[in-house]
């Protein structure tokens, strides 16, 4: 195995006992960006050179016995975080050229911690899109099938895990756009609790439902990097100053006497065969284990689409006003006056999705239509809400498939926004509620794509997710296979 | 049809976005069809029901009112279009 196929925790057991060094890791994770990145687009922008002297860095402190969580660990990041001096392009033309001034509270937290930024990686445009098909800077392709997408918004940082083009990743979740990718590429992903990592930092898409959340290769490197990012900040007026577990003790203990929920509606039309038998065979694998798997009712999951689409592209509209032109970002050389350089600006600098987003949250923040959208969205929201706090009196976790269907053709949903809204069906509600969910792969189809499991805990029950997915994971009977490129 | 040509064109002008004659034909008809689909809602009775803003139950954040380190001028302006003195230079506003 090479050292950049290897996992967050089998790198710290070899670079404890001195059998490998940080700058080995980084030359090997370069090495395969150099090999594959030309196909799968991956990265907005690769920082070798930096990475390199982080890698330096990084050995001469274990050299002085100073290994730290992330010591050396080779990570990307999504292209909406800041990193001091390197640029955050949200993979739009608006931002094409803004170097960030500032860390996000993420990034600082990492580099405490010792890791070594490998660079910023491919998303849709300001995170809206399920596909990374968006981006202004080309798309992503999916590392087990080129044709296909890797999902989105993370797309990248998926792809990127996946291709061993990191070791691991950070992603942003504001309906989906880590778990969806996770699963489409066939690493784990995780978005926690509303509240539970700071936002400083990252470019706001959907304010009441954005999170930050890591993407790895298994479910402990899920649980190392949440240890480092969880925390409160108060530069973040959401940030809940709630104790952090240590979420690595959730790795080895049992799920005997757990009772797993699985929500009736989330089974319905349109779910691909081959999804429904993975997650038969992921229920079968649980009960081995000792839990209890039983039906459960989530009455307003057919409105999460609705509420989502409405309530999403409205804060989206107010967060997108910053970008007139005026004080970073894209400006038209087109301005006879301030109003012209705003619309010309903005109408250049938006890709088409982003503008059909604000202006659906435009339309429907509009005197005289906020009752009949936002109003009406937020209230069929609280009561999704009282269905999942209803729902974990009675389970543990809830288990779903993280997607209808396997990874789609590249194209293929590009011109129906609809269809493509409809593929996050699965994910969007955990957002909307603020609970916290974990996609883990269990299969793949007959052609060799990967499929996905998803759990959801209550409000803060990261570590719950944490255990069962580990539990899964440890014990499941699919075998793991790496994407051929 | 919930939205006509003028109505998007209205919006567009709020959200300060310009748009060809073919993208407004293409916007209407398919913020039409993403408005339709939205009247699911309709079929919710949400009477009485407390909107829901925000995941979490917190309130106010509030900090000490001392003065902490900022980004400074400098800084903030490294990323300005185009600038003059201490400023952001945008085109004239007032005659």
């Amino acid at each position: 195995m090479k050292l950049n196929q290897l996992t967050i925790h089998e790198l710290q057991t070899l670079l404890r006992e001195g059998k490998t060094t940080a700058v080995a890791i980084a030359e090997a994770v370069f090495s395969r960006i150099d090999a594959v990145e030309g196909r799968v687009n991956a990265y907005i922008t690769t920082a070798k050179d930096e990475a390199l002297a982080m890698a330096e860095q990084a050995d001469r402190s274990i050299g002085e016995g100073a290994l730290k969580e992330l010591t050396g660990i080779p990570v990307g990041i999504k292209d909406n975080m800041c990193i001091t001096g390197m640029k955050t392009t949200c993979g739009s033309r608006i931002l094409e050229n803004f170097v960030s001034p500032y860390d996000a509270e993420v990034v600082k937290k990492l580099r405490d911690a010792g890791a070594v930024f490998t660079g910023k990686t491919n998303l849709d445009e300001f995170a809206m899109g399920s596909s990374t098909e968006t981006s202004w800077f080309d798309i992503a392709r999916n590392p087990w099938d080129l044709d296909r997408v890797p999902g989105g918004s993370s797309g990248g940082s998926a792809a990127a895990v996946a291709t061993d083009e990191c070791i691991a990743a950070l992603g942003s979740d504001t309906g989906g756009s880590i778990r969806q990718p996770a699963a489409h590429c066939g690493v784990v992903g995780m978005k926690p609790t509303y509240g539970r990592v700071s936002r400083y930092g990252l470019v706001a898409f959907a304010s009441s439902l954005d999170q930050i959340g890591p993407l790895t290769k298994d479910v402990e490197d899920c649980a190392i990097m949440m240890n480092v990012i969880a925390g409160y900040d108060e530069k973040e007026s959401t940030s809940v100053p709630a104790e952090v577990p240590d979420y690595r003790s959730f790795l080895s203990r049992d799920i005997e006497g757990w009772t797993i929920g699985i929500p009736k509606e989330y089974f319905v039309q349109g779910i691909d065969p081959q999804v429904s038998s993975a997650i038969d065979g992921v229920i079968s694998d649980l009960e081995k284990l000792g839990a209890t798997c039983r039906e459960i009712s989530i009455p307003h999951t057919e409105y999460c689409v609705a509420i989502y689409y409405i309530i999403a592209p409205s804060e989206a509209s107010s967060n997108l006003a910053r970008y007139d032109g005026v004080r970073y970002g894209f400006r038209s050389p087109q301005k006879e006056d301030l109003l012209d350089m705003y619309k010309a600006s903005r109408s250049a600098g938006f890709g088409a999705e982003v503008k059909r987003r604000i202006m659906i949250g435009t339309y429907a923040l509009s005197a005289g239509y906020y009752d009949a959208y936002y109003k009406k969205a937020s209230q069929v929201r609280r009561l999704l809400r009282n269905d999942f706090d209803r729902a974990f009196e009675t389970c543990d976790v809830i288990l779903t498939p993280t997607t209808p269907t396997p990874a789609f053709k590249i194209g293929e949903k590009a011109d129906d926004p609809l269809q493509m809204y409809l593929s996050d069906i699965f994910t969007l509600s955990t957002n909307l509620a603020g609970v916290p969910g974990i996609a883990v792969p269990c299969g793949y189809t007959d052609t060799g794509l990967p499929l996905s499991v998803q759990f959801m805990a209550g409000h803060f029950q990261e570590g719950k997710l944490i255990q069962v997915a580990s539990a899964y994971e440890n014990n499941a009977s699919m075998e793991k296979r790496r994407p051929e490129l | 049809m919930k939205l006509s040509k003028a109505d998007v064109e209205h919006v567009a002008h709020l959200a300060r976005l310009n748009f060809t004659d073919e993208e407004k034909d293409t916007f209407t008809s398919q913020l039409n069809e993403i408005l339709m689909y939205m009247d699911i809602l309709n079929k919710v009775d949400t009477s009485g029901v407390e909107p829901m803003t925000h995941a979490t139950s917190l309130n106010n954040a509030l900090r000490d009112d001392v003065r902490k380190e900022s980004l400074g001028t400098e800084r903030a302006l490294e990323n300005a279009p185009e600038e003059a003195g201490d400023c952001f230079k945008v085109p004239r506003v007032i005659e």
